[in-house]
């Protein structure tokens, strides 16, 4: 399977590249052709080429240049510069996966009542679903304002953090807003996904614990859990992903202005495309990565319990 | 003191009014499933009402229901401007034009293998990213007026739509399309008459997650910059004036809107797949 698709997922991969590349040529052209007019000399088809591929602030970059960007913000740079990628990632990060483990933690809880509490089930299951629906992204701003107004802002506070690790490491600075909306956005994926899960035992299997004798609890703990798992890790996917969402957008409007969200807004005040464009990039491949970890070991748990497909 | 101890006795009274509906033997009418939700959603508000003003926490912290929906009322066309521009001129319009290619790109990627097996893995891959981040570029390209946030917009629904609609072309089985072939219906037929319809729960999937990630687009797209109109451009400008009230207002509106977008899918779905077991239950 793997090696009848490496052919043709690579053949798109170049045909993208060699779009981009076009495109790229395209795009930047008017910006050659307006400095040539300017300088009153002829552009042949070549320069142009080499022009548009090697521009400073280009409309378009190619992606040898965002690949360049990113091997200099990344290898280059001090990890504490804060031209680093891996300096503004890792406080992404960080947000990223404090939001993450709060959000899931609570939705699987809330999964639980909901499962084992008729009256939490019909009253909240409505909402948890509508939620879906709701652009929840768009309380970020407030989210981020309104907890700096309470001084609610860093995950331990200067003289604490001074405490114990003699300084205040950068990425607490911040965190716990941005940390709020990735933990927000991933709740809800994983209470419906748990919930499903959770109820995932069919009668047959329930009627045997029954005829056991078996408590809800040892039901819970034997059957409704052990099958959840499959349930589980989808949420947990699409969990993660909401969650880096979650902390690139609230990093447009916290302070101070870090992370690869506040690496794009830099970039589009100040035109710096390539920069965007080495953020976004830092950010898709710290998604897949997440994404894959995750999958990984669900891969791993599955196969142990024996559920494996 | 009064208005906490007032709070919590609601709270008590509610939730067991809740337990003993939903314990009842009624608890299966559509009356029932109507009322337990809505009381769960009105305690919240009322607690809300009660703590913000209990524990006098300033406005600009959190205002209470009531201020909120005094907002709403009294800036209608401020509301509805922002309305039409973020969500029918920015989000419709992109909604429309990806989900648009996206069925036409999966119709042409399944006639062909070889893409498929190499556009699918990719375009997979791709919905998993934070597509929000491509934000910023769009609006440098496409300037600061909706058609940025509609193009925002179509790269965001695009791939989830389009893995969603390959998945519906595949879901007839060789035996109906087999029977498609003795009736002799060339390929439009067997894909107008067979193959479309089989796949409408599956492409209606696609458009009910799109509905969602076409509003959090267009809204998230503003915050890189906009016109002086539009929910993300009142949002951000708002919270910077600490007009929370507005805000808060706005979250009301858009929330509803996102609902009632994903109602009317959801309403389209239920007449077009009236026949998949999913709607029949």
């Amino acid at each position: 399977m793997m090696n009848k698709s490496l052919f043709p997922i690579l053949t798109v991969v170049a045909a993208i590249m060699v779009i981009w590349y076009g495109a790229s040529v395209g795009m930047n052209s008017k910006w050659t052709y307006d400095q040539a007019r300017r300088a009153n000399v002829e552009v042949s088809f070549s320069e142009l080429v080499a022009d548009t591929w090697a521009q400073d602030r280009p409309v378009l970059p190619a992606p040898h240049q965002v690949v360049v960007e990113l091997y200099k913000s990344v290898v280059l740079k001090k990890v504490t510069s804060k031209r680093s990628l891996v300096f503004h990632g890792w406080i992404t990060l960080s947000a990223t996966f404090l939001g993450f483990v709060f959000g899931t933690g609570m939705g699987i809880l809330l999964a639980v009542g909901i499962v084992h509490n008729k009256a939490m089930d019909m009253g909240v299951m409505p909402w948890a679903i509508a939620s879906q629906t709701i652009p929840i992204l768009a309380i970020a701003p407030m989210i981020v304002v309104v907890m700096s107004t309470i001084g609610a802002t860093d995950f331990l506070g200067k003289e604490t953090a001074t405490a114990i690790f003699g300084y205040q490491p950068a990425f607490m600075q911040g965190l716990l807003p941005k940390a709020v909306i990735a933990a927000y956005l991933s709740f809800f994926p994983v209470v419906v996904g748990m919930v499903k899960g959770l109820r995932s035992p069919d009668h047959m299997q329930l009627d045997l614990l029954k005829t056991y004798n078996a408590s809800k609890q040892r039901t819970f703990w034997s059957l409704r859990l052990p099958s959840s798992t499959p349930y589980l890790f989808t949420s947990l996917k699409v969990g993660m992903a909401a969650a880096l969402v979650g902390a690139i957008v609230s990093e447009l409007s916290a302070s101070p202005l870090r992370g690869l969200g506040a690496r794009m807004l830099t970039g589009s005040y100040y035109g710096q495309t390539i920069q965007i464009w080495a953020a976004l990039f830092a950010a898709a491949a710290m998604a897949a990565t997440l994404v894959a970890i995750i999958g990984v070991i669900q891969r791993r748990t599955l196969r142990k319990m024996g559920m494996a497909q | 003191m009064i208005w906490i101890v007032s709070v919590l006795a609601f709270w008590a009274v509610a939730y067991g009014a809740n337990v003993k509906m939903a314990n009842s033997k009624l608890s299966h009418t559509r009356a029932i499933k109507l009322a337990v939700p809505a009381l769960f959603g009105i305690t919240i508000l009322v607690v809300w009402e009660g703590l913000v003003r209990g524990l006098q926490v300033p406005t600009v912290i959190l205002p209470p229901p009531s201020m909120i929906g005094a907002k709403i009322a009294i800036s209608i066309p401020i509301l509805w401007g922002d309305l039409v521009q973020t969500f029918v001129k920015g989000a419709l319009t992109g909604y429309i034009i990806g989900c648009g290619a996206a069925v036409i790109t999966a119709v042409l990627i399944d006639r062909s293998p070889f893409l498929q097996r190499g556009l699918l893995p990719v375009g997979n891959f791709i919905a998993a990213l934070p597509i929000i981040g491509t934000a910023p570029i769009l609006v440098m390209w496409f300037g600061f007026d909706w058609h940025s946030k509609a193009a925002v917009v179509v790269v965001m629904v695009f791939f989830p739509m389009l893995v969603n609609t390959v998945q519906g072309l595949a879901a007839t089985d060789t035996m109906q399309r087999d029977l498609m072939r003795t009736y002799a219906g060339g390929y439009w037929n067997t894909l107008f008459k067979l193959r479309l319809p089989a796949a409408m729960p599956a492409i209606f999937n696609g458009l009910k997650i799109a509905t969602t990630l076409a509003l959090i687009g267009a809204i998230v797209a503003e915050f890189f910059g906009s016109p002086t109109r539009g929910m993300g451009f009142r949002i951000s400008v708002e919270v910077g004036r600490l007009g929370l009230d507005m805000v808060w207002a706005e979250i009301a509106i858009a929330a509803l809107a996102g609902s009632f977008f994903y109602g009317i899918v959801s309403l389209i779905e239920k007449g077009v797949t009236f026949w998949h077991p999913s709607q029949r239950g």
